[in-house]
């Protein structure tokens, strides 16, 4: 099982490798597109402003590439938000594999960011949540959301409700940092390594 | 619901873990790893590593012990203590702090704040501030250098008002230390936390002066803080966390319960 972790030139990759190491796993950081391309599972990872890591992601020349993968693709935080069509922060078109858009958080008065451990609710069938029990606890931080849609998987409220989790075809995303999350985090992202053909068939 | 933040603070100093009474003759608690590890098992939400010699000494924290951190725990961490450079932050980052706290280098260098914020996100900068009551003047003054007794001084700054300025400049997260009662172990101060409150647009931590269960409720209930941190109560094992987190969920206080 090949595991790849996109180098998108964020800081902060190694949080994200520790935990699939952790798992039993040996992911490889690279921003090469072949390397990616052969991947059998492809994390992308995401810390800063929409805008800085597609510029980023741009200047890889990796847009197509990621766009275009068939296997198990999970975003994490801000790499959840660069799976939809567009953010606004920086008002910048993402990868566009989820059409949904990225807005600011709508807190209802509370401080922003959302920063801290909040609640998972599972909206339909999510395989990512195998095995997890109420109350799910992850670790969020993040001052922008993709609004509740068809394609949120699991969904948290601050102030407003928004989507926790993303999810079309072979494309999985989560706002929160399951690297960062403990005994839930770690089962997320060892379900996401067990996710089989039929659970990621359109 | 958005959990409370229970938040144990480890005080670094060559690579051991010690801790001091109002900043003073600092004792060693342990070593870094096996406490680390210890607290996110029993269920401390996040951690917080202070150099806390690094800003007085003007040197940069030794950072090889964070990567070994951030290999064991799988809760977030923030690594504060002489970050003054957008480099000195990369690094610490890439080693897999989630979050860099910065005190006495934004007081010389304000514009560092927006710098860091441009380069990471607001999400990974959080400003440190050390806030002394004055009941001579009945202010909140904000001090600087105070990991060490000889070289801690008073800043221009009144408490509220270098408050608004670092929001201002993007921070993601306040950490307010109430020097007065730090260490001491008699309660937060509740007053000053709740007046921060009231003008803090972005998640504020209590810090300073948690020595009993009660403390942390009265902080939460009374000053409605995002997160507590404090050290000698975990460290000498007053207060298990554990225990803590399940007397605040009885109290009605919102809480990540482990295990």
């Amino acid at each position: 099982m090949s595991l790849v972790i996109v180098d998108t030139s964020c800081a902060n990759l190694s949080s994200v490798k520790f935990a699939f190491e952790r798992l039993g796993y040996q992911p490889e950081v690279t921003a090469d597109a072949a390397r990616i391309q052969a991947a059998d599972k492809v994390i992308l990872p995401g810390v800063g402003t929409a805008k800085a890591a597609m510029r980023n992601l741009q200047a890889l020349e990796l847009v197509p590439t990621l766009r275009a993968l068939q296997q198990p693709v999970l975003g994490i935080c801000l790499g959840m938000q660069l799976l939809t069509s567009w953010s606004a922060e920086g008002d910048v078109d993402c990868l566009n594999v989820i059409p949904a858009r990225t807005v600011p958080l709508d807190s209802q008065g509370q401080p922003l960011p959302h920063m801290g451990w909040n609640t998972l609710t599972a909206v339909g069938d999510n395989p990512l949540l195998g095995g997890i029990a109420a109350p799910a606890y992850c670790y969020f931080v993040h001052s922008y959301a993709v609004a509740v849609d068809d394609y949120t998987s699991a969904s948290t409220t601050y102030g407003q409700t928004f989507a926790a989790m993303i999810r079309r075809d072979n494309f999985f995303g989560a706002q929160f940092h399951p690297e960062r999350s403990g005994a839930i985090g770690a089962q997320i992202l060892k379900n996401f390594m067990e996710l089989s053909d039929a659970d990621t068939r359109a | 619901m958005l959990a409370k933040r229970i938040i144990p603070c480890l005080d670094v100093r060559d690579e051991q873990v010690v801790k001091g009474v109002q900043f003073r003759n600092h004792e060693i608690i342990g070593e870094i790893e096996p406490l680390a590890a210890r607290y996110a098992a029993e269920g401390a939400d996040e951690l917080v590593f202070y150099d806390i010699t690094a800003s007085s000494d003007a040197r940069v924290v030794d950072k090889s012990w964070v990567e070994r951190i951030a290999r064991v725990i799988d809760i977030p961490f923030t690594v504060a203590g002489g970050i003054s450079s957008v480099e000195q932050a990369q690094t610490i980052l890439a080693m897999g702090a989630d979050k860099i706290s910065v005190n006495s280098p934004a007081l010389r260098d304000p514009d560092l704040i927006n710098r860091l914020v441009d380069e990471f996100g607001q999400q990974c900068v959080v400003i440190g501030i050390d806030s002394f009551y004055d009941a001579a003047t009945d202010r909140y003054l904000v001090y600087q250098f105070t990991g060490d007794e000889s070289k801690s001084q008073q800043t221009r700054w009144r408490t509220a008002d270098w408050l608004k300025e670092v929001v201002a400049r993007g921070a993601g997260e306040i950490v307010l230390n109430c020097m007065n009662q730090d260490g001491v172990r008699n309660g937060y101060d509740i007053e000053q936390l709740r007046a921060m409150r009231a003008i803090c647009p972005v998640p504020l931590i209590a810090s300073g002066g948690a020595g009993a269960a009660a403390h942390f409720a009265d902080v939460f209930l009374q000053a409605d803080v995002d997160g507590a941190l404090a050290a000698s109560v975990f460290h000498k094992q007053i207060v298990p966390i554990a225990d803590l987190k399940r007397a605040l969920q009885q109290q009605q206080i919102t809480m990540r319960i482990t295990g």
